[in-house]
This record gives structure tokens, sequence and C-alpha cells, in this order.
């Protein structure tokens, strides 16, 4: 019944992250890739809303694109869950759907 | 390349669409029914006007099955079927009778 | 997905339409899609909402407007547009404001019935999850 939502907007810059968050369903998974990892990093203007909305979600981020932003590993916000390709792949594969949120 | 109108000329693509869609008149009509071999009768300029009318209404050229399903409903399912539309139309009847039109490509047509 | 191999498919629309290319190709993706006769729906939220407005008027800005074209989707069996009403809130909308797109009901003598569906941001969620594909403009 989950859905992958994959966000590549910095919550920073688009209301994506928000209206993504708003819209996902308890049990789902956000995956924020490209410069949606920006909305993955701890103590931010947007930590709190994304940990609030993203509460009975399940959030991770693609370690390849924080590693590429120069964000350290350590500033990725408790409760998120970095990920690689490969296991960003084995999530599309076993979810109901993807919904890309661009 | 161009279709000569009286001596104008009138710019289309490579597959005969032309390019400016104001250029159309009843005229360059005939001259591009020519090129494609039909002899225009009145049942074609029905279906000629009904696409200018439609693409005027909506800002596209319907896809055939939604041609000839409008062309039902409005003309009568005599007319509004497909073995008569490609009779009038062999070459299919949303390409030609768009090109005869002066209008784009239909949406949705390879 | 149902047994007769019909697909869920939505569309969902979350930008304005003449500031991107997204609006209007979504609606050629759409159009040209209708011919798989798959259970097709589209979802206008956030900016999405935007492009349903009546009145567009581009020839100022020298750009096709394409908004009448949203009417012949009932052509095309394309029946049903859910409109967020957060987001038209958001913007200081109602559905006043939107073009009042129909489409003619086959299996009711044609009568003519609105194609858009007003939902609250829940049931847009619910519409999203009960998917087989989402794709997104």
């Amino acid at each position: 019944m989950a859905t992958l939502h994959t966000v590549n907007k910095s919550p920073f810059q688009t209301q994506t992250l928000i209206s993504c968050l708003g819209h996902a369903k308890a049990g789902d998974s956000i995956l924020m890739i490209e410069d949606g990892v920006y909305g993955a990093m701890s103590d931010t203007a947007m930590a709190e809303v994304v940990a609030g909305m993203g509460a009975d979600k399940k959030l991770f981020v693609l370690a390849a694109d924080v590693a590429a932003r120069g964000i350290d590993a350590g500033r990725v916000a408790e409760g998120v869950t970095s990920v690689d390709y490969e296991e960003f792949v084995d999530m599309a594969a076993s979810c109901d759907r993807v919904q890309n949120w661009l | 390349m161009a279709y000569d109108v009286n001596g104008t000329a009138v710019e289309h693509d490579e597959e005969g669409y032309i390019t400016n869609l104001s250029d159309w008149s009843q005229e360059l009509a005939g001259v591009i029914a020519q090129a494609e071999e039909i002899e225009m009768t009145d049942e074609h300029w029905a279906v000629v006007n009904f696409l200018r009318d439609y693409y005027e209404e909506y800002q596209i050229a319907p896809a055939v099955r939604v041609l000839i399903k409008a062309i039902k409903k409005s003309m009568g399912p005599e007319v509004g079927n497909n073995k008569y539309m490609y009779e009038l139309f062999p070459y299919g009847p949303a390409k030609q009778a768009c090109k005869i039109a002066g209008l784009p490509k239909p949406t949705g047509c390879v | 997905m149902s047994e007769d191999g019909v697909k869920k498919f939505l569309y969902v629309n979350r930008k304005a339409p003449y500031g991107t290319i997204y609006a209007q190709e979504a609606l050629e993706v759409v159009l040209i899609g209708a011919a798989f006769d798959q259970d097709v729906s589209l979802a206008f939220l956030d900016d999405g909402v935007f492009q349903l407005t009546k009145g567009q008027d581009t020839k100022g800005v020298g750009l096709k407007n394409f908004s009448p074209t949203f009417n012949a989707l009932g052509d095309y069996e394309v029946t049903k547009l859910y409109v967020e009403q957060e987001s038209l809130d958001e913007r200081g909308l109602s559905v006043d404001d939107l073009q009042d797109i129909q489409y003619e009901d086959e299996d009711d003598d044609w009568a003519e019935k609105p194609s858009i569906i007003v939902v609250s941001r829940s049931q847009m969620a619910d519409v999203m999850a009960e998917q087989d594909v989402i794709l997104s403009f």
C-alpha cells in the first residue's frame, strides 16, 4: 500500500517538500535527492517542520547528493536514513508506486 | 518548400503542413488537396470546416478516433464512421484533413 | 490493477501555466496517453490550480493560450479533474474563478456533467494513494 515519494527541490526555494509531506500517507517513504537533500539537514529553519510533518513517515536522503554538496554526514538530521543508489533502486522496486515531486 | 496559390508561395514543412496557420485560405485548401490527390466534395469540406471549428474552440487538432466520434455526433453515423472517413481521406482522416484545413499535425499522431 | 488490465493513471499538475513549459507538456502527454484506454485522472494542486483559471489571454506575451484545450479532455474520455480546495484557498481563488470544464456522458444520453471535482488535501492524498501510476509535472 505504500508510496515512495522523491523530492528534488530545496525547501528553502520551493514548497515542494512541504506539499509532499502534506500529501504522503503515514508509513510512506520520502527520499530527498539532488537539492532536496537540504531538507534533511539538522539545525535549519526547516528542520523542525520536516521532523514534525515527517514523524509518521520514513525519511531518507541520498548519500551521494549529500556528499556532493559538502554537507557533513553528521549534519543529516536525526530520524533521516542515508541510502546509496542501490538501496534507492530497491526501495523503488518494492513499493506500490513512486511519486516524484518536482 | 511551399505551395503555389495563384502565384503566391505558402510555406509548408517536410510533411506538407503549412508553417503559418494564418496563411490558410479556401484556395490554399484546394491546392493542398490537389497535392494530396483528393477531389474536394461537399463532404470533404464539411470535415475540413469541422476541424477548423474544433481547432478554433479547443486549440488542438483532434486525434483520429476523437474526430470520428465528434463527427458522428454532429453529422450523424453515416458520415462519422471509420470506413466512410477513410474513403474521403485515404491516407488518414485526421492527418490529411488537418493538412488541408491548415492545422498542425494532430496531437498524438506519430 | 483491475482485472481487465486497465491501470489507474494520475497526472499531477503543480506548476502555473506560462512560467515554465511543464503545464503545456503535461496536457500534451495526457492527450497522447489517452489513446491507451486507461483510467486517467488529473490532479491540480499548489500552483497547478492556476492552470484552470478562466479568462486567460496570452496575446500580449507571445505564448499559445492552451487553456481552451482543457475543454477537449472530455472528447478524449478524460473526465476526472481533481482540484485541491486548500490550494485554491491559499491563492485567494474559488471554484468560480476556474473554467467550467464539462464532459458529455455517453452512457447518459450525452448529458453534460462537470469534470472538475474539488477535494480537500486529505482527499487528494487518498486519490494519490489509490493509483497504479503517478506522473508528475
